[in-house]
């Protein structure tokens, strides 16, 4: 049962197989297996059982799409009615959204069922997961290494087989990642393809929902679902979806892809070698390589560590323990409630960062620090503009390593924010990117990357799934256990 | 010395739309607590806004009310602060680039001259929620149902010099967006109110002096009153070689003083940035085109058009059109009197305004229909009832809100014009008179007046008094 999300498709169209079995049989590996991993905080059996029978009855009116009756999993980042919605804060361990993310509703009308909400870091600043306030997920490959994050929760469970699919969301680097440490594919689409609405926001300008699942056919069946204009979403573009599993066999014959001299200036070797071995797979598929530059690359990490943090201090200045959420006990005044809530809701990294943003955004500071970063994105963005003038697709490491030990940087910010130096600058230009599987160093998965112009997820997803089908790193798995 | 005040006055209208500017919530005013507020007006964690396209329309239209530059694209952004009553910490309000830009607005004073204000500029921007102190023990209550209602902050310079001229000038605006009806001006409910900066400095000086920020102030009286208490205490201050301080102070209306709020608000730093959910606002040639068809006549426009089709005085006019429902009352008045507008103006003026007046009303609590008013003028300008007696109609309209023909049928008002009714009591009169009668013959003219009085007490003021006049004159003579 251990299958892609086309493959269930297909054998729940011919009813080799039912949705409830299905649901039953990734419940009980869930119970089986997330003790020790932690790839969820909550696990919504029930409503997933009851989901699964409304899908039987759909598959048996002949009333099905492609993903009726798929299990899959939510970043406990989107908001689910009735269902407990913590961005894996204690600030929101309460909470219980009284709306659905329209991603949420978009999956659920497709059919889906989901099992219940993944493990994240907190607010999804960071890149380990080792930033939940719920305990951080290990990774299946090595469990004394991280899955990488924010999402670590979302691709540690889809690596693991405990799930298909699973949803996350990338702001610097939060879904493809965590993609290239589990070995799985996770693909962040263009900024605005994918509605915002419902979605806890982290850093607003550069927050992007996308799907995770082992294939690239499998992350353009979802997206196919989660993509689209939403008039609750200002931010969200109105343009016509593709299907995107229609071009996926398209040949990439004569594609040019450009290798950005920056990425691979001190790569680490084991990965340039497998990036090397994938260049050779798409030559023998007809595409052509070429050296590109992007000059700006090197600011692309001060510019964020600007920027997303001046959004957060303002995006999460909601959490003050007034209406909803954790608040302290017994608060002696209106300033009391604001600072013990805060200081005891929120933990070490959202606090630094609500700090670093709250002081870029300040009086005297404004200028040299959030309008030079805004100038800085503009460079960066113009720069891959240039790039695609003469390249289809960029290709380039997802991560400057495989997936590190648990505290190896928590003590050094600086290095962690590094894991995201080849991710961060495609959500500054709000670029499409994915992660796919490109072999092993030692035990651990390498990702590549490949990054498309805007709203190009088809091409995307169709060099990815031309590369699927000459290599199966993407089927690998952990041994359980 | 002699001292000059300088005012500016920040005005926020709150815009007459159904839903909420960056929601989907209805606006109504005095719902239950928390009843009008949604997800989005909570700020609830994932929530979005979406711009309300309505206001901008009517963004629009003040901007070419005042014959502002209209901003083809400006930007929201987030003011951040923290404040119970402000769900999201931040207050989405335009900051660098207001929608609307520069413009200007003639005020009339009220001794008939003109002074052009500035204004700066005009922004769009949500509302917060409101604090409830009261009722709660030590606790205190939050109703968000004023969240993100939507507000036109209308920005002037500080152009005036009197508190008479702001009010003049907060009257204009206020005329203006009823005109345009984008804001129901309802200074009560707080959707329109005022913060007035103000500053002293000596005559002759150019440097402004130091400003104080008063709040709180929600009628066209307190604003007058606040003002000139802000005024002579700032006066105070420096003659006694003092300094003022920069701060914000609120108006007590019940004790007339204004008092500093608590100065740890003052300290805030806002850290603007524009609002990344939010895209840049643009303005397109077709909108503008739009918002210009769909222009109403706005006051200074219909106050031309009163003095000419109308022939009313501008001092009139002015009064006539100082509220747009004053002025339609009085033409709904107009077209029914078959073009007695200057007595439909006087009788508007001078007994209607009067009389609301005197009982705290608005026009539009009027207990005289127009249709009512326009009868009594009728029948004043044909003859059935002397004005004298109209004043009678009009009490008894006003108590009874009765039909005037009835009134004065049932009253027997009508005007005696019959000349042989006339001549009998005048005859009647003279006879009962002698003496009087014939003082006045020899030359004491004076007693005629004392005639007519005698004839409009005997007949309760109903003879049509100049058929009296001539009839009497003629039979005095003999």
């Amino acid at each position: 049962m251990l299958k892609t999300i086309a493959e269930l498709s297909q054998a729940l169209q011919s009813k080799k197989i039912s949705s409830l079995e299905l649901t039953q049989f990734y419940l009980k590996r869930i119970k089986e297996l997330d003790q020790d991993l932690n790839c969820f905080i909550t696990v919504t059996e029930e409503q997933a059982l009851a989901a699964a029978k409304t899908a039987d009855q759909k598959i048996a009116a002949g009333q099905a799409g492609r993903l009726t009756g798929i299990p899959i999993a939510q970043k406990d980042i989107f908001c689910t009615k009735g269902i407990k919605t913590t961005c894996g804060s204690k600030m929101l361990h309460n909470f219980t959204a009284p709306y659905d993310a329209t991603v949420v509703a978009k999956l659920n009308a497709a059919g889906t069922v989901m099992l219940g909400k993944t493990n994240m870091d907190e607010f999804a600043m960071g890149s380990s997961n080792e930033n939940s306030h719920f305990g951080p997920v290990k990774n299946p490959w090595d469990k004394n290494c991280v899955p990488g994050g924010s999402s670590g929760g979302s691709a540690a469970a889809v690596a693991a087989g405990l799930v298909p699919g699973a949803t996350g969301t990338d702001t610097g680097g939060s879904i493809r990642q965590p993609a290239a440490l589990c070995g799985i594919t996770g693909i962040k689409p263009t900024y605005g393809r994918v509605s915002r609405y419902g979605m806890i926001a982290f850093a607003s300008s550069l927050d992007q929902g996308g799907p995770f699942a082992r294939s690239a056919e499998d992350t353009a069946l979802l997206l196919n679902a989660m993509a689209g204009f939403d008039e609750h979403d200002s931010t969200s573009v109105d343009r016509p979806i593709p299907d995107y599993t229609a071009t996926l066999n398209n040949s990439i014959q004569g594609l040019r892809i450009g290798l950005p001299k920056e990425y691979f200036e001190g790569l680490n070797p084991e990965i340039a070698k497998k990036l090397e071995e994938a260049r050779h797979e798409y030559e023998k598929l007809g595409a052509q390589f070429k050296e590109i530059t992007l000059p700006n690359m090197n600011l692309s990490i001060p510019a964020y560590y600007v920027i997303a943090p001046a959004e957060c201090s303002s995006n999460l200045a909601r959490y003050d323990g007034v209406r909803y959420g954790y608040r302290c006990e017994n608060p002696k005044n209106l300033e009391d409630l604001y600072k013990r809530t805060r200081s005891e809701g929120f933990g070490n990294e959202v606090k630094r960062r609500i700090m670093i943003g709250t002081y870029v955004l300040s009086a005297g500071y404004y200028d040299a620090y959030y309008l030079k970063a805004q100038k800085i994105r503009r460079l960066i963005r113009d720069d891959f503009v240039n790039a695609f003038q003469s390249v289809d697709i960029i290709m380039s490491p997802t991560a400057p390593s495989t997936a590190f030990k648990f505290g190896e940087k928590t003590k050094d910010p600086l290095s962690m924010y590094l894991s995201d130096i080849y991710t961060i600058s495609t959500n500054l230009a709000g670029l499409p990117g994915i992660s796919i599987p490109a072999g092993f160093n030692s035990h651990l998965p390498i990702g590549l990357q490949l990054v498309g112009n805007y709203f190009e997820e088809a091409r995307l997803l169709n060099v990815a799934h031309a590369y699927q089908t000459v290599t199966d790193w993407h089927t690998r798995m952990p041994e359980s256990k | 010395m002699e001292w000059e005040s300088v005012i500016g006055l920040e005005i926020h209208a709150q815009l007459l739309t159904k839903s909420k500017i960056f929601s989907g919530a209805p606006t109504q005013f005095g719902a239950e607590p928390n009843t009008q507020a949604c997800a989005i007006d909570l700020g609830m964690p994932g929530v979005l806004p979406v711009l309300n396209r309505e206001v901008v329309t009517m963004a629009l239209k003040f901007g070419l009310g005042i014959q502002a530059e209209i901003t083809r694209k400006s930007v929201f952004a987030r003011k951040n602060y923290f404040y119970p009553d402000l769900p999201k910490g931040y207050q989405i309000s335009q900051y660098e680039l207001p929608v609307v830009g520069t413009g200007h607005l003639d005020v009339t004073l009220d001794d008939g001259k003109e002074m052009r204000i500035t204004i700066i500029r005009a922004h769009l921007e949500e509302d917060a929620g409101k604090s409830l102190h009261e009722d709660f023990l030590d606790l205190s209550g939050i109703d968000l149902n004023r969240a993100g209602t939507p507000l036109l902050e209308i920005v002037s310079a500080p152009d005036m010099r009197s508190a008479k001229e702001a009010v003049a000038y907060l009257k204009t605006v206020h005329a203006l967006v009823r005109y345009l009806d984008i804001c129901d001006g309802n200074m009560q409910e707080g959707s329109f109110r005022c913060d007035a900066n103000v500053s002293v400095r000596p005559k002759g000086q150019s440097k402004l002096g130091t400003r104080t920020e008063l709040k709180n102030i929600n009628s066209f009286r307190f604003v007058e009153r606040a003002i000139n208490y802000e005024i002579e205490r700032q006066i105070a201050i420096l003659e006694s070689g003092g300094t003022i301080t920069q701060e914000t102070r609120l108006y007590n209306p019940d004790k007339n003083e204004t008092r500093p709020m608590r100065s740890k608000e003052e300290a805030n730093d806002y850290r603007y940035f524009p609002d990344p959910d939010l895209l840049p606002l643009i303005i397109t040639d077709e909108m503008l085109e739009q918002a210009q068809r769909n222009m109403p006549e706005l006051p200074y426009q219909k106050r031309d058009r009163f003095m000419k089709d109308y022939g009313l005085s501008a001092y009139d006019a002015n009064i006539l059109i100082s509220n747009r429902d004053l002025a339609d009352y009085f033409e709904t008045v107009v077209k029914q009197t078959e073009g007695q507008a200057k007595l439909a103006a006087n009788w508007i003026i001078s007994e209607l305004l009067g009389a609301l007046n005197r009982n705290d009303l608005e026009i539009t609590q009027c207990p005289i229909p127009a249709a009512q008013l326009a009868k009594l003028v009728k029948r004043i300008h044909d003859n059935t009832i002397s004005g004298k007696i109209a004043k009678t109609v009009f009490e008894a309209l006003w108590n009874e809100k009765r039909d005037v023909d009835e009134i004065i049928e049932k009253q027997g008002l009508k005007q005696v014009s019959d000349t042989s009714t006339i001549e009998k009591m005048i005859d009647q009169v003279l006879a009962a008179n002698q003496e009087k009668v014939i003082e006045y013959r020899s030359g004491k003219d004076k007693l005629f007046g004392y005639f007519i009085g005698l004839l409009m007490k005997e007949s309760q003021g109903k003879l049509n008094p100049q058929q009296l006049n001539e009839i009497l004159k003629k039979k005095l003579q003999g």
